[in-house]
């Protein structure tokens, strides 16, 4: 037997439930599953990886889509899976569609912004796609499949 | 009788022009329809599917 370096997998893993606090962190009251919401951006805007927090500029405006967007459900907790003495990845992925239902969005958007409402609306992830407009209808985003390869948000070592 | 939602009420679906289209690539696979009535855009509807992920590359550093 050798020891091997690594980053342990069950610590990604228990990165994604705040269980590990190398700073300053907020004081949960309870243990509870925070509540994410997800916001429609215009295809103009600059949201990225030094996005911080959900902000209302140039978020989508129209009929029928309320600022914030809506709720996102992650009813299945985050795994944690090795694949070897040294790589492994933690993953979770919202376990239903994220839907805008009988809006009209006229100027285009492409892109989604994951956020934790609880925390003060601080960004978990951005996502993107192709420039769309929706009027008097529906835009669905449907997520990847919860696994080790195609999460929609994951931490992996390799 | 099918009725579609649209920039005017409910209509019979028989009374529109539907167009739809799709992409598909790396990052998503999308679908939409639109609903044309006289030159003008009364519905129209996407769906995405993701495919990627966001992923974040963790690491433990050697004391080498």
């Amino acid at each position: 037997m050798a020891n091997t370096q690594a980053m342990t997998t069950s610590f990604m893993g228990e990165l994604m439930t705040a269980t590990h606090n190398f700073g300053t962190a907020p004081v949960r009251a309870t243990g509870a599953t925070d509540a994410f919401k997800a916001a429609l951006y215009l295809a103009t805007a600059t949201y990225n990886a030094s996005t911080t927090a959900y902000a209302t500029t140039n978020e989508v405006t129209g009929t029928g889509y309320s600022a914030g967007g809506v709720a996102v459900t992650f009813g299945t907790p985050p795994t944690a899976t090795n694949s070897s003495t040294t790589a492994g990845v933690a993953f979770v992925t919202p376990s239903a569609s994220i839907t805008y239902t009988g809006v009209t969005l006229t100027t285009a958007f492409d892109a989604v912004l994951i956020y934790n409402s609880t925390q003060s609306n601080k960004a978990v992830s951005v996502h993107t796609f192709g420039s769309q407009t929706i009027t008097a209808g529906t835009f669905t985003l449907t997520m990847p499949a919860n696994t080790t390869s195609t999460a929609l948000i994951r931490l992996a070592t390799t | 009788m099918a009725l579609v939602t649209t920039t005017k009420g409910e209509m019979d679906e028989s009374l529109l022009e539907k167009r739809e289209g799709s992409l598909d690539n790396d990052n998503e696979s999308t679908t939409w329809v639109e609903y044309w009535l006289d030159g003008e855009l009364v519905h129209r509807s996407a769906h995405v599917a993701l495919k990627q992920s966001v992923t974040l590359a963790a690491e433990a550093a050697s004391f080498t």
